[in-house]
């Protein structure tokens, strides 16, 4: 199929960028997005042209670099797949397609549609961890028995990948989803239990320092999400929150 | 030849590592405060190792390409993580996993290093559920376990398909810990260009920068090399695009020997190649095997009827298809080890009998599974007489919550629907068992360079049995590598703080900027994915699941001639001061363009069958791998002379003391 597409050109932190039309011809439908973007750049290079930068690793939506905004929806018009996984077959012949970065106060532009997305990692780093060391000299695995249900959940939490789309969806830019993701995942454990208090008061405090806006219950981020990770999520923490923030 | 000392313990095989341990030299924790150790790749292994040397008290500066340490290649890894717990009461044991290690290394390994992997597994288990890791748990809240290839037990603990990811946000979570108390600084698209040794001695490395392309200076008194595997030399593997060699060739170019180079695992269950613009293959993890079935239709007609489309796969009853696994290796069947499963597949798609366009896809086939766990639903909800329609829904519900996001992946890749029909599949490159040479420490034959992980070559042999990467990973992380490394850092307690300002590293850096600027100044014609998509075309015909002498030998001209037209036809835009993805896949492939010939190198001298190597000239009647002990019996390690085609051969010979070398069977 012929597509023409439209993409975010930005040289770097301090430039303005511009969307610039690049058409492309014998893209099908068993690619993945990103092969038709290596497709474009292969062209692009032997023409002498400068490639469009962008984020990828696994290419098969787990490692959660990749992360394009297409058509006006992070990871593009399929559901539950990132980028990586989205395939041709989801686009017409003759169709327009608009590629541009994560939009977000808190994901600066590197170059093209490469963004920094470290915020979420100092959030991490603030809390979102079991306090325990790796000496191997804990108690055996199975002395504490956990609630099949309850570890489900947790691992249902736990599966997020950090993509950042939750942040690109949201018309405030809010990294709910993403922090109340490890919070439950954490909360949920009883060996997480111990520091949950303290866990969310200073994830929740970086967050907001990191310059991500706040939740206004929209649920974009839900719909976004290539994990699936539920709303429920946000409800989790917000009771943990208030749990932290009154008993403190 | 020089000799290269092992340095395995004395005493009995099961009392070599703790007798080690308590005798190793120890650091004080005030005088681990003034150690710097480097860690080069965030995945199980670097991940695992930098938080754990940050927790002893060691200043840790941990390097990876990715923009952040949770995006490493581990977190990929799917079915599970092996450990001798014996939660299930059958049977297992510390030893019966450091037998099955060794025997599906096919005899290639060393014994005292997969016993002390055996001997640690069960804490890392341990330790994963501290952090918080959420296993897959049974009704009664215990871990729950399932059985992986060339096993008769099951010790492998998961987390539904995703169990790497969930083993490297704990390994990340713990790595976060520390950067968050200072004790690791994290320096994330990062890539390592250059080992920097000073007397004789690993001290720091060169890292460029990928924002701005600025090449930095970083010493140590010591660098740990956790990078992972080679895979992507064949271009198309299940590996991540960025995964390289690069960090492992460096070194080697300074003194660390390269050990089995050869010896490549090609996973039988991954997603057949569509087409030739195609970036990378996918796996379909081996945990499938453990409830579906792989077959091929038993005549040829069926074949072509299949691939014309007049016939569907689940039009042929049970006596018009050929599960061969089942009928090869009765004892074993669908879970025999990777290697012969790879082999079995492409044995019945050389005959005629692959089912789709390109005569490269066998099935695998859930359809049974669906049925024996439908019916035992319908028996557990008290479900009366129940139909077809009932036992189909009830059997895919159980396995939608074993493999859902597999079959999900499988959809979303192929547009086939798995529940309805069965999946295809094909065997591609999926991990490396060769790597640097360690000794018992895990340390290169460069003083203070240690390598862990995919990135060595100790512990699989010429195959890797299913979720034992995982495993080996944390295990050198966790809790081998920040024992042994204190030994060799006792002598430094009194060195203080490496300058950067040396002749040492004004060399090294001159070096990288001079090969950059080789590269960049090309101006040629071709990408790099041109010439990176040539030399996986000479791997995986050559280099790949069959290998013999006439090919070999050809793959190795091949290769220098695709190396000599890249440097001087490459194409790399931009500049070296700037974010240039280009160029960092460029310098990428040109350590693979050296790399493959000297797999090839090693796969010619190594005139035997073994494990995942396949030479066509060492076989059994029945055509399994036939080894030759007596003349092959050793790891070949091979030291960089400057010229790439000319290595020196080194060998450790491989001696057994607690195995019995036998004809591997899995009949």
């Amino acid at each position: 199929m012929k597509l023409n597409l439209k993409i975010w050109r930005q040289n770097g932190p301090q430039d303005k960028g511009e969307m610039k039309t690049y058409p492309i011809d014998g893209v099908d439908g068993d690619m993945s997005f990103l092969e038709m973007m290596d497709m474009l750049n292969n062209q692009l290079v032997e023409s002498g042209e400068s490639p469009v930068a962008f984020d990828h690793d696994c290419r098969e939506g787990i490692c959660g670099m990749c992360s394009l905004y297409i058509n006006g929806e992070a990871h593009g018009p399929d559901r539950g797949v990132t980028t990586c996984q989205l395939h041709m077959r989801k686009f017409n012949d003759g169709d327009t397609i608009y590629i541009e970065p994560w939009r977000a106060k808190a994901f600066p532009v590197i170059k093209d549609l490469v963004v920094d997305r470290s915020s979420f990692d100092r959030i991490m780093n603030s809390g979102g961890f079991v306090s325990v060391n790796t000496s191997g000299n804990t108690v055996d695995a199975n002395s504490i028995p956990i609630p099949k249900d309850d570890a489900d959940k947790a691992f249902e939490a736990a599966t997020c990948i950090g993509c950042g789309a939750c942040v690109a969806s949201c018309k405030n830019a809010s990294a709910m989803l993403f922090v109340s993701a490890k919070v439950s995942q954490l909360s949920l454990l009883p060996q997480g239990k111990v520091e949950a208090k303290e866990r969310v008061l200073n994830m929740v405090q970086t967050m907001d320092d990191e310059g991500f806006g706040n939740c206004t219950n929209t649920g974009a981020c839900e719909v976004e999400c290539p994990k699936g990770i539920s709303l429920e999520n946000i409800a989790r923490m917000n009771r943990e929150y208030l749990k932290g923030a009154l008993t403190k | 030849m020089s000799v290269l000392d092992s340095k395995i313990p004395e005493g009995p095989i099961d009392r070599k590592w703790s007798d080690y341990k308590n005798k190793i030299r120890l650091v004080n924790p005030a005088n681990k405060r003034n150690i710097d150790v480097i860690v080069v790749g965030t995945g199980l292994a670097g991940g695992s190792a930098a938080a754990s040397l940050a927790e002893l008290g060691y200043n840790v500066k941990a390097f990876c390409f990715q923009d952040s340490p949770r995006r490493a290649h581990s977190i990929a890894a799917q079915g599970g993580i092996n450990a001798a717990k014996n939660y299930q009461g059958d049977g297992d044991s510390v030893f019966r996993l450091f037998y099955d290690t060794v025997k599906g290394g096919d005899y290639r390994s060393r014994e005292a290093n997969v016993h002390r992997l055996a001997e640690v597994s069960a804490s890392i288990i341990d330790q994963c559920v501290a952090q918080g890791v959420p296993f897959a748990r049974d009704y009664g809240g215990l871990l729950d376990n399932r059985s992986f290839g060339g096993v008769l037990v099951s010790r492998t603990f998961y987390a539904k398909g995703q169990t790497g990811q969930q083993l490297l946000l704990g390994a990340y979570s713990a790595m976060s810990r520390q950067i968050g108390k200072g004790k690791i600084r994290m320096y994330t698209r990062h890539e390592m260009q250059e080992l920097v040794v000073v007397d004789g001695k690993a001290r720091g490395i060169i890292a460029r920068n990928s924002v701005n392309g600025e090449l930095e200076r970083h010493s140590a008194h010591a660098v740990v090399i956790a990078s992972g595997g080679y895979g992507n030399v064949f271009f198309l593997s299940t590996n991540a695009m960025g995964s390289n060699v690069s960090a492992n060739w460096k070194i080697h170019k300074k003194g660390a020997q390269f050990a089995n180079p050869c010896f490549t695992q090609i996973h039988p269950t991954c997603i057949p190649v569509s087409g030739e613009n195609q970036s990378k293959l996918t796996l379909m993890s081996e945990s499938l095997r453990n409830d579906g079935r792989i077959w091929v239709p038993k005549n040829i007609e069926d074949v072509e009827a299949i691939k014309q489309g007049t016939k569907k796969p689940t039009d042929l009853t049970e006596d018009e298809r050929d599960y061969y696994l089942e009928r090869r290796y009765p004892s074993f069947g669908n879970l025999v080890p990777r290697d012969v499963a790879s082999r079995a597949a492409k044995e019945r798609c050389d005959a005629g009998y692959g089912v789709n366009a390109t005569g490269e896809a066998v099935y695998l086939d859930f359809a049974a599974a669906i049925e024996r766990y439908g019916k035992e639903q319908a028996h557990v909800q008290h479900v009366e007489s129940p139909t077809a329609e009932d036992i189909y829904k009830l059997g895919k519900g159980v396995v939608e919550g074993k493999y859902g996001n597999l079959f999900q992946m499988y959809y979303k890749i192929t547009d086939d629907n798995p529940y309805e029909t069965p999946m295809k599949i094909y065997p591609a490159v999926h991990y490396t068992m060769g790597g640097v040479w360690v000794d018992y420490n895990l340390m290169s034959t460069i003083p203070g360079c240690y390598v862990a992980g995919e990135a060595n070559f100790s512990d699989h042999g010429a195959n890797r049995l299913g979720a034992s990467a995982l495993m080996q990973g944390l295990a050198d992380g966790y809790f081998v590598l920040p024992y042994t490394i204190g030994d060799y850092l006792a002598d430094d307690i009194r060195t203080g703080a490496i300058p950067t300002d040396t002749t040492e590293f004004d060399e090294a850096e001159n070096a990288v900027r001079s090969h950059l600027e080789r590269l960049i100044d090309v101006q040629g014609t071709k990408s790099v994915d041109y010439f990176h998509k040539r030399l996986g075309k000479v791997m995986w015909n050559n280099v790949g699941m069959a290998r013999n002498e006439k090919d070999l030998n050809s793959a190795i001209l091949e290769i220098q001639n695709i190396r000599n037209e890249f440097y001087s036809n490459v194409r790399i835009p931009g500049k070296i001061d700037e974010l240039n993805p280009e160029l960092e896949k460029a310098g990428r492939v040109a350590d693979f363009l050296e790399l493959g010939e000297l797999m090839a190198i090693d796969a010619l001298s190594r005139n035997e069958s073994c494990g995942g190597h396949f030479r066509e000239e060492s076989q059994t009647p029945e055509g399994e791998a036939q080894r030759k002990d007596d003349e092959y019996g050793y790891v070949a390690s091979w030291e960089y002379s400057g010229n790439p085609s000319e290595p020196k051969l080194h060998k450790e010979d491989l001696v057994f003391e607690n195995i019995k070398l036998v004809q591997r069977s899995y009949k």
